[in-house]
């Protein structure tokens, strides 16, 4: 049992993010990477965990939803409520876990109805949800409307967030392995075939959406405790479309695309700041640009693996 | 009684810019199945060309209504050629997020040229004329927004149901390789397709900044997802469906403000609108289509 948890290939991935973290944190103490540059490290890493949960749902599950900035809406404000009022560690963790449970519920009242539509229909029902879900926000007293809120104490911190993230990134893609992940897959290929296979698709739909929306409900709370203030504005539809920006680019159903094009989008919006009058129309440039010359995204459906190195090594090696 | 009647033709005249906007919508995705996130845009720029043309050029009302529809029509085209046409056959999510990049581009294009200030048109281009029936008041824009879009909605039906180019509209958007095989230019089928939409876009942005009197470069976002959640309500790619949503959508708004709240004016929309696609998916018109294996 041990042997399997502890193979080759994990311990790379183990040593590999322990590298990162290392190389990160040391560049952060020295000051290579100052304070400035830490939002955008920050704002990258809370993006790496909303693509890839998006990515579960729409590279590995093959629904279409535009309602991800809902979820992640219902994670904030969960968060930065209970902060506010116990402002430590153990009121964010609380607070992850209400916007876990809330988005979880939200998640399944989206999803029973709607994962019955196919394609666009989809995509525009959840595009319905989540901007209901930011009017009632902006509607209640406890969110306090349209100001939203402030004085949220900072406490996301580095190795919480790297942990969270590389948390987010496991748990997205030994799902899509597992035997459920892979029923995902064939409803993805073609959802008349699986269900004549007697795959239940409901289920795993609802299981893969449910998943997803969680995850984006921590990285809202991540984002609620590192930014001191949230407004309503911020959860829009426009969000979502930033998400879905990052998994198409990095290549539907590949968590490596996901975490480059979320790296990538994050530095081309730090570079952007410079220009702040055009920033949004040379981002619209570059979307279309990069939608014209890969439309398949950046890595397609490929993903990085340690299993895919070793083996060619092997081989490289067999052949000598 | 009144209040309810006046209600209902403020909510008629909403309801016809929201019918015009989603005629383009309904459209498109008919013909190439693309949620053309722009479109909301177009209209935009249809209010920001006639206001330039009343305010610095003097035209007249209907000078510049059809400026506008002309300015709007051509940048459909342009927008088609350069942006969507290398996509055609790529999967719908990378169509849509180019649809989303050139959405960004014209709001944030028009708000570096024009600044992000609210404009207002010139006064007194239609007169201060307002008609009394029975208490309703109804003033010279509702009526100028009922007749505009009547005459328009005549055009249209005519144009797609009589003309050459209206069966080959119609023909693409049942199997595109069959209408090819018969001799028809589906490039220009859609291109002529999207002149279109984005002149009656135009249309609703000139008739919008008119009624309301103010334009900004971002008013385009929200009317653009209703009137599309208005095409979708009526039955997407079905045109009579489009206007009757169009008026649907904008009288169920009005109605909300009247005797609800209007903070929640939005919410109403998305209510419907998830509401129409678990009872009836296919929308108010359309027809179930069995899934073939």
């Amino acid at each position: 049992m041990l042997k399997k948890y502890f193979s080759k290939e994990n311990i790379c991935w183990i040593i590999f993010a322990a590298v990162i973290f290392t190389l990160i944190t040391f560049l952060m103490n020295v000051g290579v990477i100052g304070s400035y540059y830490q939002i955008t490290l920050y704002n990258i890493c809370i993006n790496v965990i909303l693509a890839v949960s998006l990515n579960l749902i729409i590279g590995v599950c093959g629904q279409f939803s535009l309602g991800h900035a809902g979820f992640m809406c219902i994670g904030a404000y969960s968060a930065a409520i209970v902060v506010r009022s116990m402002s430590n560690l153990l009121g964010f963790a609380l607070g992850v876990g209400i916007g876990i449970v809330i988005s979880t519920i939200a998640a399944l009242i989206v999803s029973i109805p709607t994962l019955r539509l196919r394609g666009d229909y989809l995509a525009i029902a959840t595009l319905g949800f989540s901007e209901i879900i930011r009017i009632i926000v902006l509607n209640l007293k406890i969110t306090n409307g349209a100001a939203g809120l402030s004085g949220i104490a900072k406490l996301t911190t580095w190795p919480l967030l790297f942990v969270l993230m590389v948390a987010s990134i496991v748990i997205v893609t030994n799902f899509s392995r597992s035997r459920q992940g892979r029923a995902c897959i064939s409803i993805r290929e073609d959802e008349i075939a699986s269900e004549a296979m007697g795959i239940n698709t409901t289920r795993y739909k609802t299981t893969a959406f449910v998943i997803g929306a969680a995850l984006a409900s921590v990285a809202g709370a991540l984002y609620a405790c590192n930014f001191y203030v949230i407004k309503p504005d911020l959860f829009t539809f426009n969000k979502s479309i930033d998400i879905l920006v990052m998994v198409v680019f990095g290549g539907m159903g590949s968590m490596t695309g996901s975490v480059i094009a979320a790296a990538f989008i994050g530095v081309l919006n730090m570079l952007l700041q410079n220009f702040s009058s055009i920033r949004m129309v040379i981002y619209g440039v570059v979307l279309v640009a990069i939608m014209i010359f890969r439309p398949g995204g950046l890595l397609g459906t490929k993903e990085f693996t340690f299993s895919a190195l070793l083996h060619r090594k092997r081989k490289e090696k067999g052949r000598k | 009684m009144t209040q309810f009647l006046q209600q209902l033709v403020n909510g008629l005249s909403l309801g016809s810019i929201y019918a015009l906007i989603a005629l383009g919508y309904t459209m498109v995705y008919g013909i190439i199945k693309l949620i053309n996130f722009a479109h909301g845009d177009i209209y935009m720029l249809g209010a920001f060309v006639a206001f330039y043309a009343t305010r610095y050029f003097q035209l007249n009302f209907f000078l510049a209504l059809i400026v506008a529809m002309l300015f709007c029509g051509v940048l459909g085209v342009v927008i088609e050629r350069i942006a969507y046409k290398p996509l055609r056959h790529a999967t719908r999510i990378t169509a849509l997020i180019t649809a989303m990049g050139v959405s960004y581009i014209l709001e944030y294009g028009t708000q570096f040229l024009a600044g992000s200030d609210v404009k207002t048109f010139p006064e007194g281009l239609l007169g201060n004329l307002t008609l009394e029936l029975g208490g309703v008041r109804i003033s010279m824009q509702q009526i100028m927004i009922f007749a505009v879009t009547i005459l328009l909605m005549l055009a249209l039906t005519y144009i797609v149901n009589r003309t050459r180019m209206g069966r080959a509209m119609r023909a693409v958007s049942v199997d595109e390789e069959a209408a090819q095989l018969m001799g028809i230019s589906v490039d220009r089928t859609i291109s002529f397709t999207f002149l279109l939409g984005s002149v009656l876009a135009g249309a609703a942005g000139v008739l919008v900044g008119v009624y309301y009197n103010s334009i900004n470069p971002l008013m385009g976002m929200t009317p653009g997802l209703k009137a599309f959640i208005a095409a979708v309500f009526g039955g997407i790619g079905i045109i009579p469906g489009a206007m009757i949503g169009g008026l649907s959508i904008g009288i169920a708004e009005t109605l909300v403000i009247a005797y609800g709240s209007s903070l929640y004016k939005d919410a109403i929309v998305y209510v419907i609108l998830i509401l129409i696609l678990i009872i009836k998916p296919a929308g108010l018109l359309g027809k179930h289509v069995k899934e073939k294996v």
